[in-house]
């Protein structure tokens, strides 16, 4: 567990899209829709630089709802959110695998 | 503080004042904590205003009301909507001088505050300055009609049926 | 049913526009965010996990087909082609964008429909009994009175920006299908015992939530003219004086319960008191313009038993068995209400596909007078069908993959979307709610348990109304790890009761075997023909308590063995 006014580490930065409302991650320059692409922040700078971004991102009407989640790595060491809730957030609805995230859409399938 | 009614930004005459000790000439605004001594100690036509908290009973303010030239109803964030019943309230109680709303409010509001009696809105910087004028008197125009009767502002919904149901036919209607 | 008449469209065609321009202050930064969630939510948009949702409101629960037809439309334009039906007769997208919501309010408005406060801290899309103008124990059709009050309320000046949120409920017949009790104003309409005349009881402060209260009668009879007056009266005493300090206390329940029901009453009649009804009140021509629009529909003259049905249902079981759980009686002879289950087993309680709405819709259409009705159920209903047409429409409804024969039944299970669509939640609740619906899949063990509701929700909010589920299931986090508690002796029926808690949270996998041991003690205890919730009233809880507990126990020894 972090200390109150620490940030969870080693984390990731996660929000949604302002407009479309999708689940994105901060990466190293910018927001990507998939999670292995995130910026992982193993120390505490990286981590109160995202958080600095976060709410810079915020002002600037490019996302909502953005906060450090912590992550574990998985076996191809790629970002696993440790807790569950964040987990169901960058794959998709757990009863419906054909939605979301984990439906892995073709960007042509998309609209 | 900016303050703008139903026509767009407004001056405000009335001075802010944090005791009752009226040394100003022109009008003033006090808290509501000295209003009883602002009114013993104001000059002959001095305009006096009170401000007061939006939980105030209205009983506590009706022996007073009928001195007072302003009542700036203060609004601690545009969600606490109880400043709306107050003034609903005062104005059933008979008072018919300015009724202000003080406070982070948002364009969107100026209808409901003008519905429920307000005659103005008094804004702090940061929020007039992110919300031009002209977004509040687009948004006090966003309705024709409400459905509520009893609202100081164009007649209701219900209003509009009755005289639609009682005019003779249609075209008579549209004539008046 | 209600049809708008200019005033209604020029009304919902201004509110529409009204949100397009709210969205473009919001994006060219006049309006913060913490300033636009209020007047997202008030149009019914939050923001979810995976995306936003757009709720839109079904007042009251009554369709048409040309309304559903363009919900199917929206899904499959706008959203992942399906739609979820919740337990406020609404329905909700799950993946809109919210650059496109105002064309979807566009469409909405195009066919008499809107997302006016089906959220936010304001008064929310009235509900009323699904069996309205079906029922032979109504007095009235409780409707005309939900829709004088859905459009006093919409947009109020006064009372947008309350403590917190409020949800009225009418119903006006003797068995409670509405739920009254477990609202902030719950509505029954009732004859005055001496004069005859038509009235309300008024009861005040029920809900579920965090804090499970029934509501309180604070009118034991208020003169029909007077509702709206009364009603500005209450809004009033819980604008100005319900808790603001803690979102938890804000709820008009708390204030009934700290003033007391007498009290409230009290300062509820004196400000009452000093209103002008006449000016407040809707006048009479009103209230029969609006009661016209649910005149009833041109029935048949037909004999109370259909001989094309009973034949249909003599070769053909399914028919029969369907019959016996989807169809409840009509008022009007030879005529049955329908009750299409949106509780397929394996899908997620109360969704429904896009090809099946328009399904509905056509049945609707076909065989009901063009209506329908959402239940708080979660269900869909066609009101008006004749028993003659029973068999095809039962028959069209199983080419849709639609006619689960369930309803009231252990596997017609409400459930909230939980954890896997809603921010709020703090654990899942379709999953549970599909393993439970596994578990008693059989259509003859479901007959034979009869009547259960179980209701699930994933978070204390409780929109899945677990309090008052004969079982209720409540999903929360435990340790990481999502953790289920279970009740038992919820009804919100008329005899509304609060479920008690049987013993430790237990975890997700071990819930249906939780159940079925429930199921057990009832199907060992139970006299004959005697339901679940009696015998559970009867016997009491502790039998149920052991074993639950036993089980519980057992299973904490085995993870630890």
């Amino acid at each position: 567990m972090a200390k109150p006014n620490q940030p969870p580490l080693p984390s990731i930065l996660i929000a949604n899209d302002l407009l479309d409302g999708e689940v994105l991650f901060r990466t190293v320059s910018g927001w990507s829709p998939a999670v292995a692409d995130a910026l992982v922040a193993e120390d505490l700078a990286t981590a109160r630089q995202l958080e600095a971004e976060a709410a810079a991102a915020t002002r600037r009407q490019e996302v909502v709802d953005a906060y450090l989640v912590e992550i574990a790595r998985d076996a191809a060491g790629r970002p696993v959110p440790t807790h569950y809730r964040e987990r169901i957030k960058t794959l998709g609805p757990s009863h419906r695998p054909d939605l979301g995230k984990q439906a892995a859409e073709a960007p042509a399938a998309g609209r | 503080m900016p303050l703008l009614d139903r026509h767009g930004w407004r001056d405000d005459p009335f001075e802010r004042l944090e005791n009752g000790l009226v040394a100003a000439a022109g009008s003033v605004l006090v808290p509501w904590a000295v209003v009883a001594e602002a009114l013993a100690s104001r000059r002959p036509g001095q305009a006096l205003g009170v401000e007061v908290a939006n939980d105030l009973d209205p009983a506590a303010l009706r022996p007073q009301l009928a001195g007072l030239d302003l009542v700036s109803i203060v609004f601690p964030s545009y969600a606490d909507g109880r400043g709306f019943s107050l003034a609903r309230r005062l104005r059933r109680l008979g008072f018919e001088r300015r009724l202000r709303a003080r406070g982070p409010l948002i364009a969107d509001q100026l209808a409901d505050a003008l519905a429920c009696g307000f005659d103005e809105i008094e804004l702090d910087e940061a929020s007039a300055g992110r919300q031009p004028i002209e977004q509040w008197l687009r948004a006090a125009e966003a309705f024709t009609a409400n459905y509520q009767r009893g609202y100081a502002t164009t007649e209701s919904i219900l209003e509009r049926r009755r005289a639609r149901r009682n005019a003779p036919d249609r075209e008579t209607a549209g004539a008046f | 049913m209600y049809r708008y008449d200019e005033f209604d469209e020029r009304f919902v065609r201004e509110r529409v526009a009204q949100f397009r321009d709210q969205v473009a202050r919001r994006l060219d930064g006049s309006l913060t965010e913490e300033e636009f969630k209020p007047l997202r939510l008030r149009n019914g948009v939050y923001l979810q996990l995976h995306a936003y949702m757009l709720r839109i409101a079904v007042p009251y629960g009554t369709l048409s087909g040309r309304q559903l037809r363009q919900l199917a439309l929206i899904a499959e334009r706008y959203d992942r082609g399906y739609g979820h039906f919740t337990t406020r007769q609404n329905i909700q997208f799950n993946w809109p964008k919210l650059r496109d919501v105002p064309a979807i309010l566009d469409l909405l408005a195009d066919v008499e429909m809107h997302c006016i406060q089906t959220s936010g801290n304001c008064i929310r899309n009235v509900t009323a009994d699904h069996f309205a103008g079906v029922a032979a124990d109504e007095v009235e059709d409780p409707r005309p009175t939900a829709e004088l009050i859905r459009q006093w309320s919409t947009n109020h000046p006064e009372f947008c920006y309350l403590p917190r949120k409020f949800k009225v409920a009418v119903t006006g017949a003797e068995e409670d299908r509405a739920a009254i009790g477990v609202h902030d104003v719950g509505l029954r309409l009732l004859r005055h015992p001496e004069t005859g005349a038509l009235g309300y009881r008024v009861l005040v402060g029920g809900g579920l939530g965090r804090t499970p209260i029934v509501g309180k009668v604070v009118r034991e009879f208020l003169p029909k003219a007077e509702l709206l007056a009364y009603l500005e009266a209450v809004m009033r005493v819980y604008n100005a004086e319900g808790r603001r300090d803690n979102k938890y206390k804000a709820r008009v329940k708390i204030l009934v319960h700290e003033l007391g029901e007498e009290e409230f009453a009290r300062r509820v009649e004196a400000e009452f008191a000093q209103l002008d009804g006449p000016s407040i009140n809707a006048d009479p021509e009103e209230v029969a313009r609006i009661a016209a629009y649910f005149a009833p529909p041109a029935y048949e003259s037909l004999p109370a038993r259909s001989a094309r049905l009973e034949a249909a249902k003599a070769t053909n079981p399914a028919l029969a068995g369907f019959v016996t759980t989807n169809v409840f009686p009509h008022r009007v002879p030879g005529y049955a209400a329908v009750t299409v289950s949106l509780k397929l087993i394996g899908g997620a309680p109360g969704d429904a596909t896009a090809e099946q709405m328009r399904a509905v819709a056509d049945l609707a259409e076909r065989y009901s007078f063009d209506e329908l009705r959402v239940s708080h159920h979660q269900n869909l209903v066609l009101p008006h069908v004749r028993q003659d047409d029973l068999p095809a429409v039962f028959a069209a409804l199983a080419a849709a993959g639609l006619a689960t024969a369930n309803v009231g039944l252990v596997t017609d299970i409400i459930a909230c979307p939980g954890l896997d669509y809603c921010a709020l939640a703090t654990a899942r609740s379709i999953p549970i709610a599909q393993s439970v619906a596994e578990r008693f899949r059989d259509p003859v063990r479901q007959q034979e348990i009869g009547p259960l509701n179980i209701k699930i929700s994933g978070c204390i909010n409780a929109c899945g109304h677990h309090h008052v589920g004969h079982i209720g299931i409540l999903g929360l986090e435990k340790n990481g790890i999502e953790n289920y508690q279970i009740t038992l002796g919820g009804d919100a029926s008329e005899k509304t009761a609060l479920g008690e808690r049987l013993g430790p949270g237990i975890a997700a996998e071990e819930v249906p075997e939780a159940i079925e041991r429930l199921v057990e003690v009832y199907l060992a205890a139970r006299g004959a023909g005697e339901s679940f919730i009696d015998t559970t009233r009867r016997i009491g809880l502790e039998p149920f308590k052991a074993a639950f507990q036993s089980f519980a126990r057992k299973e904490v020894q085995d993870a630890a063995a």
